[in-house]
């Protein structure tokens, strides 16, 4: 499976994304300059997080314009896989797509830790390796985590199972007081409707070896390597779950 | 600043004017002469403290690199270049600015030598919490770090902080960071080959610090307001896209040299990379990419605007590497050429404004400081602890301590930093010291800062030893052994002979401690006049240290990881009091000598903890250090993340005064936790390194019990350690 990680001026996640795919999923990947419009070969994309152009104006909102936007949308309306990671996240949003939007965290700082989410929906293709209500622990680190959507918003994204991912506590509890940034119903990820673009603000590329401490991240990127070579035929990779 | 002229107020003397006199033979014009005040000052020139700080040692197990920018150290074909540096003044007078350019100017020291940059760390100092001016300066500072560290995507792993009266009017902040590089291809801070083209690179040219480094670096403090115009403003996303560009233009060979222009700019740029190629360097101001208009000569060649390098470019390849900034959205434009002459020659439309020798400039005079032991110590020395009440309440006096804002957690700073960026860092701030893994040779690195300012105030000879010796201690839990060091001395006038006894004394113990650890000093800073209206600070030589740890599995963090384990101590009992957090919180005395350091001893309760880490029989390390021994086993059961062990001591040598016991902070203390099996082993490495060793308890529960000959003395549950630890900081903050 070929990943494409996209580099905006002040992605700053983009070579921990290509390490990931390089060197722990042993699977080909290219960065892909945000001026470039031309995405033939790739089979996922990966929108690293980061401050794409200083994250000025507003988070993801300068980036949206990125000439290789225009291509990302085609190709994830075209069903290939797109992942938008923290920045990434904020960029798809800004993009229209995925819903809603990000505000400041609640406390109004900057927030570098380890949280627990619960895996929320288990039959995406960047989840199917996961069980379904596992709790994973993940880091986050942020500023605009807080994730916003108006009510008839969220019930569609609850009526079609595109919360994917929600902050937790060590056992699993969903409630507000383990939500560490302030985000409407406690998430922390969610997948369009088709079922092909995830957005995520904890970070799965920094918990994806035993020797950072946690490989709570890794199913995700084995899950979407899984699904392709299930799909074309190939003999699915083993992994560490 | 309307009169250039005016020598005095861009900081020379009349001795130094009369000298540039003689060097050029006529009046200087004002552009030189501003050339001349900020490449004479003490933040370029290091004029009153280059002469003690040739004699800090140079070598070390590892190749040295030295001579640079920053420093650094040769392992496996990796260069590992590291440097602190100060920017206190900048700081107290706009604080988030002043913190987040200091972050940006030590990442382009690094960056220069073509290292990516891969961790920083910072060590702070701030006055008491109870001034709401002081609690603006620590948000204002946290701020700033994680404004610009967490952009720019460089983690920021570890530090210190600590409050003290004596920094009140004059906070430190002091940035370190670390890169890497191929040893073979680091960059050289030269102008080289005649014809070859000078290029300025990245951001634009302001009004923007000007006279940073000689108005503000090198005075002592007194009013802050007017100054703040010398403040520079940062721009992380412009660095983050600088240090990409620069990394991919050194990479096609096409650059003879490069440095950033930092403090002094333009001219220390190209005044330094002239003469230490042995060239000539010309230039023409109107090609420099500028922000604001009807700027004059001296101001393009003043300005610290952020973010910009000066690079030679190989004749011929100008547009290869333009188009390289260019695509990187930074300006990129050819300002002059390499000469042969030996001649800083600047041109501002066409005409002559700058002619002098590119060696001349760097050539500061060096002065030898009149010194003076200080008054003061005559009566802060002595202490007579029978004057001093045992407390009555050891819980309580623990409950303090914990809750001190020196000693308490500063999660609350460093969870707004981005610490795991780069997917490296194996340990996170928290613990002794921070963990970097090197992917490309399978080996990590630990890094630490450390200085203990009170002991130093005390006694700085054997203070700055303390602080080596503690860094290094540090290391040694984490399972590193110390390789190299970086020193930010921080201190006040240096022109007055009691401050500078205290700068020559820290040089010499700086000195004395790395020597016999076999640790070079391969880069520094030196920070005078760091005095308000109500005194100079303590004298605070701060180390940042580096060490090495060959197998990356084998690493250790501070906190009790299972229920039932051994508890070592590995050192002496503790027995004095003098410099301790104790004194001072409880007591609320400053007063006595620092604690007694003796290398040797030092040498082997490290080696010994070394040795068990590298063996795989510890569980925990920690240092133990401002609070003695009772905070060490606090810190050790509440300060793993998510999960809290307790311990019940009832063999600990406390001697016959339970507070120095519990609370003094005799050195050379390391606490470990091991599997029972494992206690006799660790004896042994003990044995053979002639260090004391002793089982003092064992892991367990969700209290810490402290008891000596039977009786209860400390009987404290985690839970309420924990929230007084881990509050007070936010607490204070909030004022």
């Amino acid at each position: 499976m070929k990943f494409g990680v996209i580099v905006f001026p002040g992605s700053n996640c983009d070579q921990d994304c290509f390490y990931v795919a390089r060197d722990v999923l042993k699977q080909p990947v290219e960065y892909i300059w945000h001026k470039s419009a031309d995405l033939n070969g790739f089979d996922c994309l990966i929108l690293p997080g980061g401050f794409s152009y200083g994250d000025y104006l507003r988070c993801g909102a300068i980036a949206r314009f990125s000439p290789v936007m225009n291509s990302v949308i085609k190709f994830a309306e075209s069903g290939r896989l797109v992942i938008g990671i923290c920045n990434g996240f904020q960029i798809l949003l800004e993009a229209g797509l995925l819903p809603g939007a990000m505000l400041r965290n609640k406390n109004l700082h900057f927030i570098c830790k380890h949280v627990f989410v619960k895996l929320e929906n288990s039959s995406t293709p960047f989840t199917h390796l996961g069980s379904q209500g596992e709790v994973l622990r993940i880091p986050i680190a942020h500023n605009e985590g807080n994730y916003y959507i108006d009510r008839a918003g969220l019930k569609e994204l609850q009526d079609n199972r595109q919360i994917v991912f929600r902050y937790c506590g060590p056992q699993g509890q969903a409630s507000e007081e383990f939500c560490p940034n302030g985000a409407v119903d406690n998430i922390a990820g969610i997948i369009n409707k088709q079922g092909n673009v995830l957005g995520m603000m904890p970070h799965p590329e920094r918990c994806a070896e035993l020797a950072l401490g946690s490989v709570d991240g890794k199913f995700i990127f084995e899950s979407m390597v899984n699904r392709f070579i299930v799909g074309t035929g190939l003999k699915p990779v083993p992994t560490d779950r | 600043m309307t009169a250039v002229k005016n020598y005095e107020a861009l900081g020379l003397t009349d001795a130094e004017y009369q000298h540039i006199l003689g060097i050029l033979k006529r009046e200087p014009t004002p552009t030189e002469l501003a050339m001349f005040s900020v490449e004479w000052s003490e933040h370029c020139g290091y004029t009153h403290s280059k002469k003690l700080l040739q004699a800090l040692p140079k070598k070390g197990k590892y190749k040295a690199l030295i001579g640079e920018d920053s420093g650094g150290i040769v392992v496996g074909g990796l260069a590992i270049v590291f440097k602190m540096e100060s920017h206190n003044h900048p700081s107290q007078v706009e604080p988030k600015q002043g913190a987040a350019t200091g972050v940006g100017g030590i990442i382009r020291d690094i960056f220069t030598a073509g290292a990516r940059p891969i961790a920083l760390l910072d060590s702070l100092r701030f006055g008491e919490l109870k001034h709401p001016y002081n609690r603006y300066l620590l948000r204002g500072v946290v701020d700033g770090i994680q404004f610009y560290g967490n952009c720019v995507g460089v983690p920021t792993v570890g530090g210190e902080i600590y409050f003290d009266q004596s920094y009140n009017g004059n906070c430190l902040v002091n940035a370190m960071c670390i890169g890497i590089c191929p040893k073979d291809k680091l960059a050289r801070a030269r102008a080289t080959g005649v014809g070859n083209s000078i290029m300025y690179v990245g951001s634009t040219t302001g009004r923007d610090g000007i006279g940073g480094c000689s108005i503000l670096a090198s005075q002592e403090f007194k009013e802050c307001q007017d100054k703040r115009p010398t403040v520079q403003i940062g721009d992380p996303f412009t660095e983050k896209c600088l240090i990409e560009a620069t990394l991919e233009a050194l990479e096609t060979g096409h650059i003879a040299g490069i440095k950033d222009m930092g403090a002094a700019g333009l001219t220390c740029a190209t005044v330094e990379m002239a003469a230490a190629g042995n060239s000539g360097v010309e230039i023409e101001l109107q090609a420099v990419p500028r922000r604001e208009e009807n700027m004059a000569p001296w101001e393009v060649m003043m300005s610290e605007s952020q973010e910009r390098m000066l690079v030679c470019v190989k004749k011929g390849n100008e547009k290869f590497v333009r188009d390289i900034f260019v695509k990187w959205g930074l300006n990129a434009s050819v300002i002059g050429k390499v000469t042969d002459d030996g001649i800083v020659r600047v041109r501002d439309k066409g005409e002559l404004v700058v002619e002098v020798s590119a060696q001349a400039l760097t050539r500061a005079p060096l002065y030898d400081v009149p010194f003076k032991k200080p008054e003061y110590l005559s009566h802060v020395r002595k202490l007579d602890l029978r004057s001093i009440k045992q407390p009555r309440d050891y819980n309580r006096a623990l409950l303090k301590l914990l809750g001190s804002v020196s000693i308490a957690s500063k999660e609350w700073v460093y969870r707004q930093y981005d610490h795991m960026v780069q997917a490296n860092t194996m340990v996170l701030p928290g613990s002794d010291a921070a963990v970097i893994r090197l992917r490309d040779v399978n080996k990590a690195i630990a890094a630490t800062c450390d200085c203990n300012s009170l002991y130093c105030y005390l006694n700085p000879l054997v203070g700055a030893q303390i602080a080596v010796a503690e860094a290094a201690r540090n290391l040694a839990c984490s399972g590193a052994t110390p390789a190299a060091v970086t020193d930010c001395l921080d201190f006040g006038n240096p022109k007055k002979p009691d401050r500078f006894w205290q700068f020559k004394k820290s040089v010499e113990g700086i000195s004395r401690s790395c020597r016999f650890f076999n640790i070079p000093v391969v880069s520094g800073n030196v920070s005078f006049y760091n005095e308000s209206p109500k005194g100079s600070i303590y004298p605070t030589p701060g180390i940042g240290m580096i060490g090495i740890i060959d197998d990356p599995e084998k690493i250790c963090t501070q906190y009790f990881k299972n229920q039932g384990e051994v508890v070592i101590l590995l050192g002496p009992a503790g027995r004095e009091l003098g410099g301790s957090r104790y004194l001072q919180e409880i007591h609320k005395l400053v007063k006595g000598d620092a604690p007694q350091l003796k290398l040797p001893l030092e040498k082997a309760v490290q080696k010994t903890a070394l040795e068990a880490i590298r063996k795989g029989l510890a569980s925990s390390a920690h240092d133990c250090s401002e609070g003695g021994l009772a905070v060490c086993l606090a810190e050790s059961c509440i300060s793993g993340k998510d999960n809290m062990i307790g311990a019940v001591i009832d063999d600990a040598p406390l001697g016959v005064r339970l507070d120095a016991g519990l609370f003094g902070e005799t050195q050379s203390r390391i606490i470990i936790s091991c599997p029972k099996s494992s206690a006799a082993k660790i004896k042994a490495i003990a044995q053979k390194f002639k260090a004391p060793f002793k089982v003092i308890g064992v892991t367990g529960g969700a209290a810490l019990k402290i008891s000596h000959k039977g009786k209860e003395i400390i009987n404290a549950d985690l839970e309420k350690l924990s929230q007084e630890w881990r509050g007070a900081l936010e607490k204070h903050i909030q004022g």
